[in-house]
């Protein structure tokens, strides 16, 4: 997802001469593509994250839209400071494009390992927090993360994530997607891990059991009506999330229902501990959690 | 001694910010009066006679910018923005006071504060933008930033000293408060920067090193074209922690302290043909 991601940024950036693109010397036969159509638009800044957003706060405070790029923890964790300062708290349109997210990077060791990049992303101030499951949602989000001069994030897989929605599914910033209609249990999903939900609800439909898979681009803002909703015609609801279980996704949506006092079965499917230090391929990685069927059929 | 005859006027625009800074800290019970006291000189050459400001449009596009990183010396900064207009003089009364926003690090919901900033270190990386967009733009304008010795510990700086060398930044102008006194002990004691010029030099940028109190040296360094035609200037301003003030200066306490009534109008007292000399 993320070349489609960065066709969609130079496809932008074309139209619009006030957006850039910084990397921290990262993104080889990736953002190519934007620097020799728009060499004047781009900056490689070098190894330096923290700089690189507090460059880019001050061009975004000259008049520019800022998208920067990097590997997962590198522009979220290492910088998070200066997001938080020089960016959110000066409500600036910095865009953060992170690729690598989750597990993707996983023989790469847990360094390169993004799973609490969520959570934090969703506590800063000002900031739109999304998580596209394919690159449809990635392509389409990542215009109006722009459009919306504010902070922005956008965390995306790596390469090769399947299409999982149609060319004409409307993607919106803050709204959900509904995949298929259940009556017994709703999979809400945030992330290329939607996939796996998709399976699961094959899974569990073998069983008797009618799942819902409803996506979630957006974490910040979060579709509080579509959960709302989902909460009043399912028994139960798991999320599902390739982050950590505490904090991220998950917990966004149990904060809300503890707060309109719903009550209801309800679980938060992500990584824990079990993975901690593991080395393997990301499929390996997510295979050694528990199946996301087996955890949607306990809740009812 | 021949400064208040060569430059009356950011002379005794630096006294009034002197003043106003023991005022502020003393009505405030706020710390940091030490750290404003010596850049009183720099704001009063940048505001009063380098650099491009407009107190009636802040957000002028063509403005010259400074990001004051050391954000600690907030009272200082908004006397300068008040004596320049850019706020009531009358609201320094509320520095750090409830529902003020004068906060007691510098914030930009103040009128001419471009950057808010507290933590150190982000303040530099920030004005190399801001000097970037003005490259790209064909802009004319230059980006200054003061920093302070002691935040040149902070490893973003040297990200942007070497980003800013390398996309040849010529109208980024950082300025060190060099007053040889950070949070916990001297320089030389907690982490030495010296030689800090030829650590700048080693990465590529002209250098102006001067006394940071004489308003001379200030105005004809950060006036100057670069140093070097193609690479970001920085003023080394050699300073005294404190300065103006006899029973201040070069004292790490007041970093922390701040005066008393009896220490303002001894202060004021020590300021008396200075500030007089505006008229």
């Amino acid at each position: 997802m993320r070349n489609e991601t960065i066709a969609a940024l130079t496809s932008y950036a074309a139209a619009n001469p006030d957006v850039m693109l910084l990397t921290a010397d990262l993104g080889y036969s990736v953002l190519e593509q934007f620097a020799d159509l728009l060499p004047d638009q781009y900056c490689n800044v070098g190894v330096c994250e923290q700089a690189m957003v507090g460059i880019a706060a001050g061009l975004a405070l000259s008049g520019k839209r800022v998208a920067l790029y990097s590997i997962a923890n590198f522009p979220t964790l290492r910088c998070l400071e200066q997001l938080r300062n020089d960016v959110c708290y000066h409500d600036l349109p910095v865009t953060v494009i992170s690729v690598g997210g989750g597990l993707a990077y996983g023989p790469q060791g847990y360094t390169h390992h993004g799973l609490e990049d969520l959570g934090i992303m969703a506590m800063l101030p000002n900031m739109a927090v999304t998580c596209p499951a394919d690159p449809h949602e990635a392509e389409t989000l990542l215009p109006q993360l722009l459009e919306r001069r504010g902070p922005g994030y956008l965390r995306l897989g790596r390469a090769g994530e399947p299409v999982l929605h149609d060319a004409a599914t409307t993607i919106t910033l803050g709204k959900a997607v509904t995949m298929r209609r259940g009556t017994d249990v709703a999979l809400l999903a945030t992330g290329p891990i939607l996939a796996r939900a998709n399976a699961a609800a094959d899974l569990l439909g073998e069983r008797g059991i009618s799942a819902s898979v409803v996506s979630f681009p957006s974490i910040t803002p979060l579709d509080e009506e579509c959960i709302a909703q989902l909460a009043a015609s399912h028994r139960a609801l798991l999320t599902i999330e390739e982050h950590s279980d505490h904090g991220g996704f998950g917990s966004r949506v149990a904060d809300l229902l503890m707060a309109s006092g719903t009550p209801m079965r309800f679980g938060k499917y992500g990584t824990t501990d079990a993975l901690r230090g593991k080395v393997g391929s990301q499929s390996y990685l997510l295979d050694l959690l528990p199946a996301i069927a087996d955890r949607a059929a306990a809740l009812l | 001694m021949n400064q208040l005859t060569n430059h009356p006027v950011t002379i005794a625009l630096a006294a009034r910010l002197r003043a106003h800074a023991v005022r502020m800290t003393n009505r405030a019970k706020a710390s940091h009066v030490g750290s404003c006291l010596s850049m009183a000189d720099i704001l009063a050459v940048l505001y009063g006679a380098a650099m491009r400001t407009d107190p009636a449009r802040p957000d002028w596009a063509e403005r010259d910018r400074l990001v004051v990183s050391k954000g600690h010396a907030a009272a200082i900064v908004y006397a300068v923005l008040a004596e320049q207009g850019f706020i009531p003089l009358a609201e320094l009364e509320t520095y750090a006071a409830n529902g003020s926003r004068l906060a007691g690090h510098v914030t930009k919901t103040v009128p001419g504060v471009e950057l808010s900033t507290g933590s150190l270190g982000h303040g530099l990386p920030v004005a190399a933008g801001m000097a970037l967009a003005a490259k790209r733009a064909g802009a004319d304008w230059r980006a200054f930033c003061i920093v302070s010795d002691g935040e040149l510990d902070e490893g973003s700086n040297w990200e942007a000293i070497q980003f800013a060398q390398h996309a040849r930044l010529d109208q980024l102008v950082a300025i060190v408060d060099y007053n040889k006194i950070q949070s916990f002990g001297t320089v030389a004691e907690v982490s030495d920067l010296h030689p800090l010029a030829d650590k700048f030099r080693a990465f590529n940028w002209g250098v102006h090193e001067i006394d940071g109190h004489d308003h001379g040296a200030l105005l004809t360094a950060l006036t100057a074209p670069p140093v070097l035609s193609t690479r970001p200037t920085v003023v080394i301003c050699h300073t005294v922690k404190g300065k103006g003030i006899s029973f201040m200066e070069n004292l790490l306490a007041w970093h922390y302290k701040n005066p008393d009534d009896d220490q303002v109008l001894a202060a004021l007292q020590e300021l008396g043909p200075e500030l007089e000399a505006k008229a």
